[in-house]
């Protein structure tokens, strides 16, 4: 050791371990893991090694769950389910308490542990892990206390199989379980198997406090005990992970009626204006992506700085880079610790090497690397075309991209240039831009001058193919509940398409001037691409023909959807406007509407048409009033939940109550500031083209509402695959449902496939509709002078 | 140990002439230098000989003072004593440490030769707050005065304060101006400009009044007075290290950096030198550019240097006060 004399000269840190024997200790002491399942630990089969990424030790030996371990697990949820779910809201508050108070008792113990197990620094799992877990059971205690009076009807989903990622491991099973078992559900966790032990040690705190048997259950293993669980008998399946397993999820769970969330991947704009505070962003930087050794789902992976500051920002930058001390986690000074697993290192060595071979510059921290252990050190990189590997792809390492932009429309257009949508940073200090941003962007959470800021008050997830569902706070309880479900009323399958000319009986008196119901594209009616047309049968045969929509009108109305996004810009009270005037405009020609309702041979036509246009009235008066909240989170912090329509939403109309059951999911949809590419009741798509005269009598802009008739399933497949397509309803057959969850993985836009219902009933209509149609953004703005 | 006194080898301030491009743009986001300011001290820590090392380390950068109404010279011959001497011998001597002395002493004018007799033949440079300290609400011929006065009776640096006014309504010509003749007074003794910190609210105008201090010839910046309501914080002297390196890419000069009033602990003593050496680097831990400007903090360096050599819990009643 040197003595005070020679330090006085470097002025060096010194080593500063933190200590480590509690946790060594009890890892030597069970050696060996089995799952907990049942409120008890059990004999471990097959096993595999947990290690310290920093040294290659072998922490303890884990059990590889199968998929017989996985039915028990989730029969001893399915069997705790009753009594836990039937627990007064304050006895299950009780639980959740005593568990964050226990988190809270075993502070130092757990984050000593995540830094072993994960490799993530000492500081980070001290001072932001681990007071988040408990943060985070404290607020759910909270949530079950008042579930009754703040969720009123909601039921618990039933058992959930939750997957959860390595890179916060506690953290990620605290915002699995703390809602869930608020909520009332039992849980089936699997955590990630580079990372296991932390979720054991949470078991026996579980076990600690007496938590009743088979209310959390621990089954861990690697990638086949997670499609077991996927696959098991569960209600709700909840994943956060990379956005391909993500993909395979959806495609697993689609048609079987299991509820899905999926918090997923990122590749988050981090945006610094030329009138930001650069120190503070350079310090932002610090905290997004070189914060957990970048492997964050919403880091600031994409540093975009405006063109006059970029070099001095650079500068900065590289400074504050040699700065970063890369090293042993559990030093209480290392800023940057190891990377997980030799598996992610070569990954992220194989991008960051194929980036600079297609010419990026990479900047990185001088100085020593231990010689052994997963450690990169930290960086970013310059020169970056936007078809650069390391611009599209996910590092999920400690380094960032930075590119620069000229204007604030420039930097949108970056910003939103991915197919992710987790989350945004914005750095300036004008309030009017940084907010313009922070609307524009497409992500579910935004800092403005800030990064990487959590609480368990405020939802957390993503757009696009960052997943959806919301973590954190009323939008995250939303996910562990159901409504109350409306009956399902089985539908008329519609019969198949006929494109050929029926015949009829020769008409004895005048002819009728003949109609044409063509499709609604842009607010123009425009002739089947297809040119064919199919015909549309009432209860006296043949009352029209209807066009034969095909993909590539379903692609055109798709594009004048898009074309009409000032819609999502105006107000509520002017969309009110439109639905009030169209709720008008239906009633001028109830009649009209009533005698071909009639036609077509429904049960009750004029009833249907009353409650259309009670619907428009309804939808109107909800467009300036379903709005948002701030939520309670951390002082000196505005944090705006703000709901958002998605964009453009598919809508696939039942064939029952071809009139009401069309508006009954068009207009919450448009309400919300959201276009619609909506295809009508199959067998009597006339109702909706009637309302062709209406829509463009009411002032809606073309482009809102876009109708292509034809065969439903067919349609409703184009439209579920469509990348450009942000959400996707679905209202018809089981096997149709199926189809729409299956083929929407390929963007992961969200998908609800409503059962048919009586639509004139309660389940017609209500908010649950309006926040189907909108998505959470949470835009965190802190203050202070 | 390697003799470091006061103000060697750093060549002085001359100043520029007042540029506002420099400083009138600049923004500060309080949010994110509050931030940056609370996790210093939670991603560096020091333990063991490293501790007990940079505890030293702020002894010799610490302007040991006494600015009260009650000052007399007998008070401040105690408080040179203490300079001259900093830690008991028992507690140097476990440390392998030899001649230690504080950074300087800080006094008011009337008091400089009292110190300047007490402290002769030690090297440790005496420093006179002056320009009517704290407030300086007094008129310009008079604050020139008290400098002249201070420096002629033997004090080495000149800790002077501005006039918070001229900070507050934007008036950085005055301020300028003001600072350069102060400067000018000081001739041979260097400048800390207090700033008073407290005073001027927004971390915006800590740039901006830091930027024209050290235009106007500023050797060093200082937080406070301590009599301010409040006193050093770390985002405020984060802050005016950013100034200082702002100042120093511009222009090619290191300027020094005096946080003052409301430390008190040997944790304090740690976390400024922290931010020293994060944001500004090891040239910054020295006392030619880095003071400390502590009364109280000595004694619970000491006692925490007893306790890095003994194991054992001390008590201030066991070492001399200052």
């Amino acid at each position: 050791m040197p003595t005070v004399t020679e330090i006085l000269e470097t002025m060096d840190y010194g080593p500063a371990p933190e200590a480590s024997g509690e946790v060594m200790g009890w890892l030597k002491a069970r050696g060996t893991f089995g799952h907990y399942i049942d409120g008890a630990f059990t004999k471990p089969a097959k096993t595999f090694p947990s290690a310290d990424p920093a040294t290659g030790a072998e922490l303890a030996k884990v059990a590889q769950g199968s998929e017989k371990d996985v039915a028990a697990a989730v029969k001893a949820a399915r069997a705790a389910l009753p009594g836990w779910s039937k627990l007064p809201g304050h006895e299950r508050a009780k639980w959740l308490y005593a568990i964050a108070r226990h988190v809270q008792k075993r502070e130092r113990f757990l984050s000593v542990l995540e830094t072993l197990d994960n490799g993530k620094p000492i500081r980070e799992s001290r001072d932001i892990d681990i007071p988040l877990v408990a943060r985070h059971f404290y607020h759910h205690a909270g949530w079950a206390e008042m579930l009754e009076e703040e969720f009123p009807g909601a039921v618990p989903v039933g058992v959930c199989g939750q997957i959860i990622p390595w890179n916060f491991p506690l953290l990620m099973l605290a915002w699995k379980i703390a809602p869930a078992l608020a909520a009332g559900n039992t849980v089936v966790l699997k955590p990630a198997e580079y990372t296991p032990l932390t979720a054991l040690a949470f078991a026996e705190i579980c076990a600690e406090i007496g938590l009743p048997k088979g209310v959390v259950n621990i089954v861990t293993g690697d990638g086949e005990t997670g499609a077991a669980l996927v696959g098991a008998e569960v209600d709700k399946v909840a994943f956060t992970g990379s956005t391909e397993v993500g993909r395979a999820i959806r495609k697993a769970t689609a048609g079987t009626g299991k509820k899905l969330t999926l918090e997923l991947g990122g590749k988050s704009p981090f945006v610094v204006f030329a009138d930001a505070d650069l120190d503070g962003a350079v310090e932002g930087v610090v905290d997004a992506i070189w914060f957990n050794q970048g492997q964050v789902c919403c880091a600031g992976s994409r540093i975009l700085v405006q063109e006059g500051i970029a070099e001095t920002f650079v500068t900065r930058l590289r400074a504050r880079l040699a700065k970063l001390r890369t090293g042993d986690p559990l030093d209480k000074s290392t800023d940057i610790g190891a990377i997980v697993d030799p598996v992610q290192l070569a990954r992220i060595r194989d991008i960051v090497a194929k980036g600079e071979a297609e010419g990026a510059v990479l900047h990185q921290a001088e100085g020593q690397l231990p010689a052994t252990g997963c450690f990169f050190a930290p960086g970013f990189m310059t020169n970056v075309a936007p078809a650069n590997i390391v611009s599209e792809v996910e590092i999920f390492g400690p380094v960032a991209t930075l590119t620069t932009f000229r204007t604030p429309d420039e930097a949108v257009e970056l910003a939103n240039n991915t197919r992710y949508g987790l989350a945004a940073s914005i750095w300036s200090e004008n309030i009017n831009l940084a907010l313009d941003i922070a609307a524009k962007v497409k992500a579910g959470v935004v800092w403005v001058n800030a990064t990487n800021i959590f609480d368990a008050g405020a939802g957390f997830g993503g757009y696009r193919e960052s997943g959806f569902g919301r973590e954190g706070g009323r939008e995250g309880m939303r996910e562990y509940l159901s409504g109350p479900v409306p009956r399902a009323k089985p539908e008329t399958a519609p019969a198949r398409l006929d494109a050929a000319p029926v015949p009829g009986a020769p008409s004895t008196g005048t002819a009728p001037i003949d109609r044409t119901a063509k499709l609604y594209i842009g607010g123009a009616q425009k002739r089947p691409d297809g040119g064919y047309s199919y015909a549309v049968t009432g209860k006296s045969g043949q009352i029209g023909l209807a066009g034969l929509g095909n993909r590539k009108d379903i692609r055109n109305a798709v594009e004048a959807a898009h074309k009409a996004g000032g819609w999502g810009r105006a107000t509520g009270h002017n969309r009110a406007q439109v639905l009030y005037y169209l709720a008008e405009n239906l009633a001028a020609r109830e009649a009209e509407f009533t005698r071909r309702l009639k036609s077509a041979g429904t049960p009750k036509p004029a009833e249907e048409v009353a409650a259309s246009i009670r619907r428009a009235f309804y939808y109107a008066a909800q467009a300036d009033k379903f709005d948002g909240a701030v939520h309670a989170t951390k002082s000196a912090h505005v944090t705006l939940a703000m709901p958002e329509p998605f964009g453009v939403i598919g809508i696939a109309c039942p064939n029952d109550a071809p009139l009401l059951g069309f508006l009954s999911l068009v207009l919450p949809a448009i309400a919300m500031g959201n276009r619609v590419v909506a295809i009508p009741a199959q067998a009597m798509p006339l109702a909706a083209t009637d309302l062709y005269q209406v829509f463009d009598t009411s002032d809606l802009p073309g482009g809102v509402v876009n109708i292509v008739t034809g065969a439903r399933d067919e349609l409703a497949k184009t439209l579920a695959g469509h990348d450009d397509v942000a959400a996707m309803w679905y209202c018809g057959s089981e096997d149709g449902a199926r189809m729409v969850e299956a083929e929407s993985a390929g963007n992961l836009k969200l998908t609800w496939c409503p059962p048919n219902r009586d639509w004139s009933g309660p389940g017609g209509q209500g908010r649950d509709f309006l926040l189907r149609a909108t998505q959470v953004k949470n835009i965190w703005v802190p203050y202070g002078e | 140990m390697p003799e470091i006194h006061a103000l060697p080898n750093i060549a002085r301030n001359p100043g520029v002439p007042l540029q506002l491009d420099w400083f009138d743009q600049i923004a500060v986001n309080t949010p994110a230098a509050e931030r940056r300011a609370a996790t210093l001290t939670t991603r560096r820590t020091v333990k063991k000989e490293w501790q007990a090392a940079w505890l030293v380390n702020a002894v010799r950068c610490m302007d040991l003072t006494t600015l009260a109404g009650d000052d007399t010279p007998e008070r401040v011959r105690r408080l040179c004593a203490k300079a001259r001497s900093p830690l008991a011998d028992h507690i140097l001597d476990g440390l392998g440490l030899a001649g230690l002395t504080t950074g300087a002493v800080c006094v008011y004018p009337t008091l400089v030769s009292t110190a300047v007799k007490a402290l002769d033949g030690t090297g440790v440079p005496v420093a006179s707050v002056a320009t009517g300290f704290p407030a300086g609400l007094m008129p310009l011929n008079l604050r020139l005065a008290e400098i002249l006065y201070a420096v002629d009776h033997g004090a080495d640096e000149i800790d002077i304060v501005i006039t918070r006014a001229h900070v507050l309504d934007g008036n950085w010509s005055a301020l300028y101006d003001e600072v350069a003749e102060m400067r000018e007074a000081c001739g041979a003794a260097h400048l800390k400009a207090i700033l008073a910190t407290g005073d001027l609210k927004t971390l915006r105008n800590v740039y901006k009044a830091s930027m024209v201090a050290m235009q106007a010839g500023a050797d060093f910046i200082k937080t406070s007075t301590g009599k301010e309501g409040v006193n050093a914080t770390l985002p405020v002297s984060l802050v005016m290290a950013r100034a200082l390196r702002d100042y120093g890419a511009r222009t090619g000069q290191k300027i020094g950096f005096k946080p003052a009033g409301g430390m008190k602990t040997a944790k304090d003593a740690i976390a400024w030198q922290i931010l020293m050496k994060e944001e500004l680097g090891d040239d910054w831990l020295k006392p030619d550019l880095f003071r400390l400007g502590a009364s109280s903090m000595l004694a619970d360096i000491e006692r925490q240097l007893e306790h890095h050599l003994t194991g054992r819990y001390a008590a201030s009643s066991r070492h001399a006060i200052a």
